[in-house]
């Protein structure tokens, strides 16, 4: 199999599959983190975390009024 | 204080060994865990990170987030090459051992069509970006000055608004042609929600999502007919990730190409 070159994986598109992805099982948990909305939560973190590093556009546009 | 089980994947019993070297999250060593014919790959994790609270509140520090799902990944991959794991959703903990036996008893029958389906198959992701390159009001439009009538600003207005329709309608007939052959060579096919441009920080806006399922022999034809598409529009870029376990096809419904969002 042709194996593409192997780059570190976008984090976002490891979020896409892990988040989002997977098998949800059910049963004798006694733990049901399955429940968390989950995207909502990634999304969250990662907005945050990308406003705390870059200015927001936001911020910027107003900046030059 | 007890340690908890946080259970990566089910498969079938394996030969091969893993990789000496490799861990799950934390550090931790991997163990294998049969059941009734199935595998869970496990590894012990501290009650104070992984119980119900405090799982919940790490998973919005994007730290402890990005670490454990890349620490997820790398068991994941590295069961991909000696096995075809049905992995599961990040963050499965069980209490005890007895927990992840009762799991696969309970869920023994779903999990065991879930292996069969994706028997054989890896997952190729492929992403279209729609990157608009040129600025048509400065292209298209003569400058009269200062003074350009009310006319001449219309139909500036107008012909970038028709150049950005076309370029669209380009980008969308384009992106669901090649969902079509792709889909025609996978087993299966799952659209993901395109990525946010502020998440993903690339440039361009995300007109396509998809992951195929696709039989390892079938990969390289399937790997080849994306690369093909590489070039054929100058303002759209398809990017190919993988090859990944299946995570989109690890559910019950995900087989008739529902889309996730």
């Amino acid at each position: 199999m042709t194996v593409i070159e192997r780059r570190e994986i976008a984090l976002v598109d490891l979020l896409d599959r892990l988040l989002a992805g997977g098998v949800v099982v059910a049963g004798d948990l006694t733990l049901r983190i399955a429940d968390v909305d989950l995207v909502r939560i990634d999304l969250k973190a990662l907005i945050s975390s990308v406003s705390a590093q870059v200015p927001s556009p936001f911020e910027v546009l107003e900046a030059r009024r | 204080m007890n340690d908890l089980r946080y259970v990566y994947a089910v498969c079938r019993p394996f030969e091969a060994a893993l990789q000496s070297d490799l861990v799950g999250v934390g550090g931790a060593p991997l163990k294998q865990l049969a059941h009734g014919g199935l595998v869970a790959v496990l590894s012990q994790v501290p009650e104070a990170d992984f119980g119900y609270e405090p799982l919940r509140a790490h998973l919005e520090d994007l730290d402890w987030l990005t670490g454990t799902a890349r620490a997820h990944q790398a068991v994941i991959a590295a069961l991909t090459t000696v096995t075809c794991p049905v992995p599961l959703r990040l963050g499965t903990v069980f209490r005890d051992d007895s927990g992840v036996r009762t799991m696969l008893q309970d869920e023994g029958e779903q999990l065991r069509e879930l292996l069969s389906r994706i028997d054989g198959c890896v997952e190729w992701g492929v992403k279209v970006y729609a990157e608009p390159t040129s600025e048509p009001e400065q292209a298209e439009v003569p400058q009269h000055g200062p003074s350009a009538s009310g006319r001449d600003y219309l139909r500036m207005r107008r012909a970038r608004q028709q150049g950005a329709d076309r370029m669209w309608a380009r980008a969308e007939s384009f992106a669901d042609k090649l969902h079509r052959d792709l889909t025609a060579r996978a087993a299966a096919t799952r659209l993901h929600r395109p990525q946010n441009p502020e998440l993903s920080r690339v440039s361009g806006r995300n007109i396509l999502n998809g992951a195929y399922l696709v039989g390892r022999s079938a990969s390289e034809e399937f790997v080849e007919c994306v690369e093909r598409t590489k070039d054929q529009e100058p303002e759209l870029r398809v990017e190919l990730t993988g090859p990944w376990a299946a995570y989109s096809f690890s559910s019950p419904d995900s087989e008739n190409g529902e889309e996730v969002w």
